[in-house]
């Protein structure tokens, strides 16, 4: 009888992902530079997000987690260093030394939001991952990534612009977000930036640049992480081939490999 | 040393034999890695090494990242942060601490279940047995720790739950249950006393390594037949055994090796697949994550904790009987550890003489069904507790208790054995071939 049951305990296996699919929001599959195992940042792009961050998003949330000067680093932005300092001199800091306001150097952080309501940014696309499958598993991860930045940009371009009131609070609605209501008000509604290099500004666009950016002060080290990977893995199986040759040979002898004259 | 006949390591030169009558250490490790070993371990035997292996990495890696973290609450997640951003490759040396847990579990299981299936824990190697679940054990209370240290939303949560199973227990169980937060909740004394325990456990479990590796050094390997090796002399000891060096160690470095190429590609490539996203937000003891998940390796076990709800005859039965002491709550925390107890109980519990289930033709069935229950218990536990799920983990921790309490008893006397090999020599030449001339 416990084998009858054991098997029905398999066969209700499939049951898991329909059910855990439930309850959340649409995040679309966009196409990042980042995904699958050899993928880089776009440093244009993460260039652009910077720029949609400090003049939309900034307003409300912070970025306390990432230092400025990594803003220079191989990989990234790679903003040249004049400029990371510039960038850096526009964001006051109070110093506790000097007891007073003092411009920011790359050694400082990203300020912290100025509103209690808006969370940090610097590790959202970690946080929010979209992708769990398939059946739950998350293996997708390995070409897809977990799906943060896709939620970021699904999240920013999925406002319906319908609203509500509840308990004294304004809901937006919006396609992304679990449960379709979400306090923030749509932050961006397309062209809002003027980019430098020319790149489109059209809502899904500009959401995309800022996500991948997102994605950078997340997991700075994303790039450097897969190259030490990647030679980590070659090395291994090249160690691998070589223990199996030499443990083969050791072992030969011993197997009677001999058996019908000399050893292999 | 008792057990095997062997070569003994004989100092010959004059320093070695003062080093020897004064500190016989080489002596020791001589010993050690000539130990004879059965020469027809199969792949299921490297697991030992892979273990090994893990707890040294841990605990290297675990030494550095120490030297980086500030164990308190309002500082801990952005040390790790600060680990991840500014220390050299410290976001390797976290992804490597944090994925090597898995490995570790991985190559437990896997070591567990190579005990069951061939009878490793039968006499005379029962201490190695119990010291093995004890290591099981604390290796589980030094990763549970361990998750808590990056105080992210799943540490906190995760925490407070599975502290809470302590003030499940009858009349003391508040009391213990404050006694090891250090407060009435989760807090920065909980935090600092699981960031010096997560310190401290590592070791006790390197000394007990040593002494699970004694005690099978002691008693000898078991192997895949389950025949012990002949000791009547060394020349018949040495027909159904290898020195450990060089013959295993290179097999198992091989094993290792293949294993570690897995594992460096989830490290380099998908480092955060098996944590959970909400480990990236920073604790807050007011917001309560939607769904709180332990790790997938204490899954099974989670699973067995809640499947006794309250609707269970046999809880509503315990309940009564004990006059509501023992309700679902602790019915549940008693379940769990009991299921663990019971793996430790196996050398008692299992009636059958015959070790390996090679020759065991309906044990065999039986193990299978618990290998493949211990994985829907792993994907009941993940699942809300909710619709089907319980019942599932029900059903799977039935059978849990069912094979080790019902089953192994029964099995020794209703099972008809399949002949075993007289010795292990004539297990590996039915393998191999028997050689016609003796190799140099």
């Amino acid at each position: 009888m416990m084998k009858k049951l054991a098997l029905a305990a398999l066969l209700a296996l499939p049951v898991a992902p329909a059910l855990a699919a439930g309850g959340e929001g649409h995040v679309e599959d966009y196409a990042f530079s980042f995904e699958g195992p050899f993928g880089t940042y776009d440093r244009m792009q993460l260039q652009r997000g910077l720029q949609v961050y400090t003049e939309v998003c900034a307003a409300c949330h912070g970025l306390k987690y990432v230092p400025l000067r990594t803003l220079h680093d191989e990989g990234g932005p790679a903003l040249p260093e004049d400029q990371v300092r510039a960038y850096a001199a526009q964001l006051e800091i109070f110093d506790a030394e000097q007891g007073d306001y003092r411009p920011r150097l790359p050694t400082d952080h990203f300020p912290e939001g100025g509103m209690d309501t808006a969370p940090d940014l610097s590790l959202m696309a970690k946080a929010r991952a979209g992708f769990h499958g398939p059946y739950g598993l998350g293996i997708n991860q390995l070409l897809k990534g977990m799906g943060g930045p896709e939620y970021i940009a699904s999240l920013l371009a999925g406002y319906t612009g319908e609203e509500k009131e509840e308990a004294g609070t304004v809901l937006y609605e919006n396609t992304a977000f679990p449960g379709g209501w979400i306090s923030m008000p749509p932050p961006l509604y397309g062209d809002d930036v003027t980019y430098a290099d020319g790149a489109p500004t059209d809502l899904e666009a500009v959401s995309q640049d800022v996500a991948a950016f997102l994605m950078w002060t997340a997991e700075p080290q994303l790039v450097e992480r897969r190259e030490t990977g990647f030679q980590g893995v070659l090395f291994l199986v090249l160690l691998s081939v070589m223990l199996y040759l030499t443990n083969k040979r050791l072992w030969a002898p011993v197997k009677g490999r001999a058996k019908g004259g000399a050893a292999e | 040393m008792a057990g095997i006949p062997h070569d003994h390591y004989e100092p010959r030169s004059g320093f070695e034999k003062w080093l020897h009558a004064r500190l016989p250490v080489v002596s020791l490790v001589y010993d050690t890695l000539m130990i004879p070993t059965p020469k027809n371990l199969n792949w299921m035997w490297i697991w030992g090494i892979v273990l090994t292996f893990c707890l040294v990495m841990q605990i290297a890696t675990g030494i550095v990242l120490a030297m980086h973290y500030t164990p308190h609450v309002d500082l801990a997640f952005a040390s790790v942060e600060h680990i991840m951003r500014n220390v050299n490759a410290g976001d390797m040396l976290r992804y490597v601490h944090a994925n090597g847990a898995s490995l570790f579990f991985v190559a437990v299981y896997a070591h567990i279940f190579r005990g069951l299936y061939y009878g490793s824990y039968k006499e005379p190697r029962e201490i190695t047995w119990i010291i093995g679940i004890l290591i099981f054990l604390l290796m589980m209370a030094t990763a549970f720790m361990g998750y808590v240290l990056p105080w992210g939303q799943m540490s906190f949560w995760g925490a407070t739950v599975i502290t809470g199973l302590f003030g499940a227990i009858p009349l003391v169980g508040e009391s213990i249950q404050t006694w090891l937060l250090g407060g009435p909740a989760v807090g920065n004394p909980t935090l600092n006393r699981f960031f010096s325990l997560h310190y401290l456990l590592p070791f006790v479990i390197a000394a007990l390594v040593a002494v699970h590796i004694w005690a099978f050094h002691t008693t000898g390997n078991g192997n895949p037949t389950g025949v012990e090796v002949r000791r009547g002399s060394k020349a018949e000891a040495e027909k159904d055994t290898l020195p450990f060096w060089p013959y295993y160690v290179m097999k198992d470095l091989f094993a290792l090796a293949v294993i570690l190429v897995v594992f460096w590609a989830v490290v380099g490539f998908m480092p955060n697949f098996l944590g959970h996203p909400d480990n990236y937000t920073e604790a807050n003891p007011l917001v309560t994550p939607a769904h709180i998940v332990p790790e997938w390796y204490f899954l099974p076990f989670y699973a067995i904790l809640r499947a006794f709800t309250p609707d269970v005859w046999a809880v509503i039965f315990v309940d009564f009987v004990t006059g509501g002491i023992v309700n679902a709550k602790f019915f549940g925390v008693l379940a769990m550890f009991g299921s663990i107890l019971v793996i430790a109980l196996a050398p008692w519990l299992d009636s059958s003489t015959v070790r390996s289930g090679r020759y065991r033709p309906m044990f065999k069935w039986w193990f299978w069904i618990l290998a493949v229950d211990f994985v829907v218990l792993m994907w009941a536990g993940a699942m809300p507790a909710e619709g089907i799920y319980p019942i599932i983990a029900l059903i799977g921790a039935a059978y849990w208790f069912f094979y080790f309490l019902i089953l192994l008893p029964l099995l020794g006397v209703l099972e008809r054995p399949l002949a075993q090999p007289a010795t292990i020599e004539e297990d590996f030449d039915a393998h191999y071939g028997a050689k016609s001339t003796p190799a140099e």
